[in-house]
Order: C-alpha cells, then structure tokens, then sequence
C-alpha cells in the first residue's frame, strides 16, 4: 500500500462527536453572553507523560454568574502514584472520594465543556495535561479556546519602566492581590473558584468590549 | 451533591442570621442551589419597583448601598453577611430600593423556593425575619429591636434618613471597665487612662451599683474634697440610672436628656438587679449622628479593628458629601477630610503594629506620598507610601528590613480593608523598593537627583510630596536636608523637574475645545488628573523645592506662600491656588457622584456653567506653565 496515503480517519467515540459537533456555532461576540469554563486540575507531577490527573474541577462562569449546582469535580482512579505530590493536594490514592476512570471522566468533561472558552491559570499546563490523557485513550486534542489568568493579569498592569514587573505570577499573587480568600487552595474545584473571582476582576480592569479583545 | 464550593458557601452562611439558625443538613443543601454572582462597583443589583426576582442576596464580600432611585442619599449599606431584597420576595410586592455594588461585590443570591420552606419549618428563621422586618433596617442584627409587628410600616415609612436612625437601635461598648466598691481612685484613675474611656462602673456580685465619670473625679478629688486614696464607693454616682438593652437612638437621647447624665447603664432586663449589658456614653450617640469631624476623629482613635475603621470611613464619605452641599470652603473641608484620612491611616500603623510579634528593631517613619502627602486626598484614592528606617549596622540590614517590609505588607493589607485602593505601581512600603534606612534612602534621592532620567523624574515627583504620618519626624528632616543639599549641588534638576510638569497633554485643543481620550478604557472621557490636576501640582512642586521649602505640601498653599515670596508673580500664584482648589472640588464631586475617584468626567455629563469654570482654570494652567518653562530654561533641554 503506498504509505503516504491519508490516514484512515480513526474511528471515534460519540461523545466525541457529539463535542466536535458544538464547534459548527460560532461563539458570541458580547462578553456578557459568552460562557466561560474555570478548570483546573491536580496532578501527580508536571509530567505529560509519567503524571496523572486527579481530580478535574470546573464552573461555569456566565455574565458574571457561577451557579453552583453547575459545577464539575471529578476524581480519578489512579494507577501511576507519586507519594510526594499527594501531600500537597491531600488526595490519597484510595482516599474515600468516589473515583471514576480517566476515559470516564474525560467524557463528561467533554459534555461539560463544549465549545466554551476555557480559562485557568497557566491554562496550557491543564490542557496538556488533559490532550495528554485524551491522547492515551486515542483521541484528539482539545479544540476550545483558551484564556490565561496570568497573562490577562499581566495586561491590567500599568505599562510603565518604573514599574518592575515580576516574571511570574502565581494563583496565590493573584488571591492576594484581588483579597481572595485562600482557604480552598489545593482542591481543584476550589483553585478553580479563586481563579474565576480573579478572571472577573481582571476583565473588570481590562473593559474588553467584545471577546476577540481578549483572546487577541 | 455538595462540591467545594458549596461547602465553603455554608460555612460562610453559617456564621450570619438567619442561616446561623439552621442545621447544617439544611443549611448544605441550600448552599447547592446558590448562585455566585460577581458585581462591579456602580452595577445595580435591583432596581426601584422592579418586580422580585427569584432569589434573594446575600453579600459574601464588598457592599451593596440601598438608596432611593434618583436620590444620591444611601439608606443603608449592606456589608459582609448581610442580607437584602428579601421582604419583597416574601410579600410578594416589587423592590422599595435601588441596590448597588458600592465596590466590587460577590453576592450570594439563594433561590426563595428553596428557602421559604425552611423559613417557615424554623421558627427561629421565622422570628429573625419578623423581627428584623419590623425594625425596618437591613440589618441582621437588628434583633435587639423590637418594634412593630411584620411589614405594616413600610408604605408609611418615608425612609428619611433621621427616621432610619432613629429606629436603629444604638451601638454601645460592651467591653466593660469595672471596679469594686473598695477601690482606691487612684487605681481607677489609671485604669480609666489606660482603656482610654471616660467612665467606670462600680459593681457588686457582677450587679451594677454605681458609676465614677471624669466628672467626679474633676469635682470631688481633683478639688481637694477626697484624697487620691479614697474608695470608689465615696466618690460614686449612686444610685445609678438603667436602660434595658434595646435602645434606639431616639429612645437613648432622650433618656440622657431627661436625667441630664453622660452615661447610660444598660442591663438585661433594664433593672438594677440584673447584670450589667454594656455602656452607652453620649459619645456613642454622637458616633451614631455621625456628622461631625470631632466625634469621626475620636471613634478613629478608639478603633482597635481595621472593620470598624471601614465603617466610620463611609461616615467621613457623608460628611464630605454634606461639606460640599453646603458649599464649604474646598480649602477647610480639604484639612478636616485629609486629617482624617490621616489619623485613619495613623490608627492602622498603631493597630498593625500592636499585631506584630515583636517591637519594631530601631526607629522608623511611616510616609504619605502622591495626593495623601499633599493633604489633597479626598476620596478614597490608591495609597502611596514609604518606610524609612534608622540606620542599622550592615548585618542587621536585612532581618531589620525584612521587619519592615512585613510591616509595610501588614499595613497595606489593612489600608486596603478600609477601603484605600492598592497602588497599580506598586509603589508601597511593602515593596522592597520602597522600604528603605535613611541612608540608602539618601543614596537613592541622589541618585534620582542626579540622574535624572523620565523615569527618575516620575519618582521624585511622587516621591518629594512626603508627609509624616507615623514615627519619628527626625528621619524625614534629615532626609528633606539631604535632598536640598543634593538639589543645590545640581540646580540642573530643575530644569528636568520643570521639563516633566510640561510633559502632560494639554487640556483644550486649538479651539478652546476639551481634549478628551482616544482610546483605551476611558475613551471620549476628559481625564480631569493628568491634563488639568497634575500640571498644576507639579508646577507648584518644582517652584516651591527651587525655594527650598519643605514643610508646605498641600498645592493651594504652596500657592499662597509662593505669592508671599514673590510679590511679582503674586497675581497668577494666587490665580493658581485657587484653580487647584476648583479642580480638586471638581474632581471631588464628580467622584462621589459616581463612587470613583473622579478621576475620569464624562463631559456630556456637565452642565454649561460647569464647563465655563473647567475652562477656565485652563487657562491659569497654560500660563503656570509658561513661567516655568522660561524661569527653567526647558528649551535648552535636549529632548
């Protein structure tokens, strides 16, 4: 067979289906209509490829409205297992939370989702780390657009040379920052909560006046 | 299903009325159905006579302000824990009230369907809502009052503000200061200073049974009548006068009308012969009245958490608010507003450092900059401030300054409470740049005085209007001293301190038109600061440094004491003054009108006198600005 030939388009899921099939409408241009997914997740480690998620957190933000029964939190069964990163999040590898498999948890959080702009801080770590357990299930990559609360944040501040600007900016710089409570830190729901409050206050300093003026 | 942040909702909810009533059961489930809504400051939650939406509020951060539509009068403010928009939901009749984020708010808004069950199942639910309907406040706490029964004052209530007060039952300590009969009064005398309060009760078996004032102090001891060593029981107020607990304000006034005392008793039941509640001082009412400088500043000096500080600051925002009804002199309203502000921020210093661990190592001043260090600061605009500390030996520099920096952090923090904005330069004492001993501090004036780059001009102009607020004077004279040293060494720097005050765009165009932003997040509004304000600031502060005086800070009379020493020009200084005094009132009002910083007008907004008087400041800028440009020979500059 000659081997440059197309590939096959693989067989995929549903569910799968079912999500590429939000991305045929295009997104509101108001902001006030948009939805926006806060995840974030807690892993093993920062390795694509040795770590594992452990739980996925995520809310829906819409003109300005969390609604808390619309949230998501998910734990995951874990077979790969680093002592180290657990004490920081707390999650025990049989801790008493009801875990679900990765293939199962990936599928609703890709029917919680759609086709919403997602915004986390330091989002590509969360999304990586997601294409990559998507990846080991054989499916493609997320398609949804992305938002970093760091680098809108970075926006906010004044543009000046007097100003020195620090590198990074941490959730906790920014919880500081915007006097959010920390008290939820280290739970993905909860990370996910502060990283909302702090992608509210920073659009308020930004005023875009459509969603293209934030995803430039 | 509960989740993280249904649990962190419930565990807010739990600690404020009425939902301290429920079980924890209940009290989860209904943190499942709230929803999270996050408000920016001037957006309406609900409006006058609009009909009840389905959920109720609950304020989990920030305030809301509860007014009447079209009136700038605020009725009641809503903060932390409190509920509102409630009563219309249950008596199914449209919202009294406009709500408004007064800053930016999180709100809980929790669905009725799901609470009314519960309200009616709870019966101290059901209490707290009947009572705290009846006293017609939004306050939750309001259950000392008892008043009318459900709902059947609202139609008559013309929600006058003096109504609103005087049915709002009074505040008073309960932190009592209390004596045996046997003391001696000197040791009352002490203890009296001490606590910082004016009187101290007599008790028995926890049973009041008399008061000592200062009065009696004054009249019979200080007099000569009895020793310092006499028992409280000679010199006491007895048999002593007392009030139930409940009191309203109305109620309290007359009480200490009629007996003609200072201080009222308030017991659990009101009886002698029931434990003692609390004190309630003509102080306390006068707070509660709250528009008098006198008693605002008092209650600063009494107030031992940066919460209570937040609360008299809205009570500093109405009397600034009246002083320009009123139309006061901007230049007198100006000294009482920024000496409040002032004593505000001493307060936090003073709290701030009584939470530390340890006593501060050596010496240090706390410094105002930018608009509070010039006395200009009438709203509540970004803090600017600076440590100096005294010169330690190299290897104590760091843990001394790490001291500081965590000082500086703490106080910031706590300015930001009481509702003083973060600098967005981040130019603060709890930035390591800005948090020096005197001697590096020495180092980088000359620096900057020396080289004086754009970026350098900047700083020292923020930097050079430093007021003390806090610790010792001695370190900033000798600062100021070595600032002038070095200036007189460089008169150059003048030049590029001049060359700055011109940088900023001009306010009006070719024809007398107002130039307005082109872009960015205030685009087609007049920025009032940067093209009217700062000029004329930063004209005064190149003047006033090239006659080397420092100890005068605020603008208007930098003016003044400009045209004292220059007779010539004595026309256009005086001509400046009193432009800066209309800009700032200008600026003021605009400010409060819509709770910012006033920084940014909306020129369609303004009326045509309005504009006339905007214009004609301009012009007075426009000519300042010339003079500086020759007297400093800006020209030769090389841009």
């Amino acid at each position: 067979m000659w081997p440059f030939s197309k590939k096959k388009p693989l067989e995929l899921p549903d569910f799968w289906r079912a999500y590429e099939e939000h991305f045929k409408e295009k997104l509101p241009e108001d902001i006030h209509e948009n939805i926006f997914v806060v995840l974030d997740t807690e892993t093993t480690g920062f390795s694509f490829t040795k770590d594992r998620m452990l739980c996925i957190g995520a809310l829906k933000l819409k003109d300005n409205n969390i609604v808390v029964k619309d949230t998501f939190e998910v734990y995951i069964q874990q077979e790969h297992y680093d002592s180290e990163s657990a004490e920081i999040h707390g999650i025990l590898k049989k801790s008493k939370k009801n875990t679900i498999s990765e293939l199962e948890a990936l599928k609703q959080f890709l029917v919680y989702v759609k086709s919403y702009i997602l915004v986390g801080h330091h989002v590509m770590f969360d999304v990586n780390m997601i294409n990559a357990a998507l990846k080991r299930n054989g499916l493609p990559k997320l398609k949804n657009k992305t938002l970093d609360t760091e680098s809108l944040y970075i926006r906010t501040l004044l543009i000046s040379s007097v100003v020195q600007k620090k590198e990074r900016y941490s959730l906790d710089d920014l919880a500081k920052k915007f006097s959010i409570s920390r008290k939820d830190r280290h739970t993905a729901l909860g990370d996910a909560f502060i990283t909302a409050i702090a992608f509210l206050r920073t659009i308020e300093k930004l005023k875009p006046q459509k969603i293209k003026d934030l995803l430039r | 299903m509960k989740n993280t942040i249904s649990e962190r909702i419930a565990d807010f909810l739990k600690s404020y009325p009425p939902f301290n009533a429920m079980e924890s059961k209940q009290l989860e489930q209904l943190s499942i159905e709230v929803t999270i809504i996050h408000k920016e400051t001037n957006t309406v939650v609900f409006s006058q006579g609009e009909s009840p939406h389905d959920n109720f509020y609950v304020v989990n951060k920030g305030a809301v302000a509860l007014s009447k539509s079209g009136s700038s009068q605020i009725l009641d403010i809503c903060d932390e824990g409190d509920v509102f928009g409630l009563r219309p939901l249950l008596a199914n009749e449209s919202y009294k009230l406009e709500a408004k984020a007064y800053e930016e708010t999180i709100l809980y808004a929790i669905p009725i369907k799901d609470f009314k069950p519960l309200a009616l199942e709870n019966k101290r639910i059901g209490n707290f809502l009947i009572e705290s309907f009846a006293s017609n406040t939004g306050n939750p706490y309001s259950i000392k009052h008892r008043g009318k029964l459900y709902g059947d004052n609202i139609d008559s209530n013309q929600y006058s503000s003096d109504k609103m007060l005087d049915l709002q039952p009074i505040k008073y300590s309960t932190k009592l200061i209390t004596c045996k009969e046997g003391t001696q009064v000197k040791t009352i005398a002490n203890k009296m200073t001490k606590h910082n309060v004016g009187c101290m009760l007599v008790v028995r078996e926890d049973l009041p049974v008399g008061i000592i004032t200062d009065k009696d102090i004054r009249k019979k001891v200080a007099t000569g009548l009895y020793p310092i060593t006499a028992s409280a029981q000679s010199i006491m107020s007895s048999p002593i006068i007392t009030y139930p607990k409940g009191l309203t304000l109305a109620q309290s006034q007359m009480a200490m009308m009629k007996s003609d005392i200072s201080h009222l008793v308030l017991t659990e039941d009101g009886t002698t012969d029931s434990k003692v509640a609390g004190i309630l001082s003509k102080h306390d009412i006068m707070v509660a009245v709250g528009n008098n400088p006198a008693v605002l500043l008092r209650a600063i000096k009494r107030a031992s958490k940066a919460k209570r500080l937040r609360s008299i600051r809205h009570g500093i925002m109405n009397l600034l608010q009246g002083y320009l009804e009123q139309n006061i002199p901007l230049g007198l309203v100006s000294k009482i507003i920024s000496e409040l502000n002032d004593a505000s921020t001493k307060q936090v210093v003073k709290i701030a450092l009584s939470k530390m661990e340890k006593e501060p190592p050596v010496k240090f001043t706390w410094l105002s900059m930018g608009s509070q260090g010039r006395g200009e600061q009438l709203l509540n605009t970004d803090q600017d401030n600076a440590i100096i500390f005294e010169d330690v030996p190299k290897e104590n520099l760091e843990v001394t300054r790490s001291y500081f920096l965590k000082l500086g952090e703490r106080i910031s923090k706590m300015l930001n409470t009481i509702g003083f904005e973060y600098c967005p330069a981040d130019m603060m004492a709890s930035n390591l740049s800005w948090c020096h001993s005197l001697s590096e501090w020495k180092d980088v004036t000359r620096h900057w005085i020396h080289n004086p780059g754009p970026d350098e001009i900047l700083l020292s102009s923020i930097f050079f209007d430093y007021n003390v607020t806090f610790g010792d004077k001695a370190l900033a004279d000798e600062l100021s001293q070595s600032i002038f040293d070095s200036v007189q060494g460089y008169p150059l720097f003048f030049t590029h301190l001049a060359s700055g005050a011109l940088q900023n765009p001009s306010p009006s165009g070719f024809f007398r038109d107002f130039l307005v932003e082109q872009d960015g997040e205030h685009k087609d509004f007049f920025d009032l600061k940067l093209r009217a304000l700062m000029p004329i600031i930063d004209a005064a502060r190149v003047l006033i440094l090239s006659h080397s005086i420092k100890s005068i800070n605020n603008t208007a009379e930098r003016y003044e004491k400009l045209a004292e020493l220059e007779p010539n020009n004595k026309e256009l200084y005086l001509a400046c003054s009193y432009a800066s005094k209309a800009l700032l009132k200008f600026r003021t009002r605009q400010g409060l009108l819509h709770n910012d910083s006033g920084r940014y007008i909306a020129l369609d907004k303004l009326n045509k006198e309005e504009k006339i008087k905007l214009k004609r400041t301009f012009k007075t800028v426009k000519e300042i600005q010339s003079l500086i440009e020759v007297r400093f020979q800006v020209k030769n500059l090389l841009r």
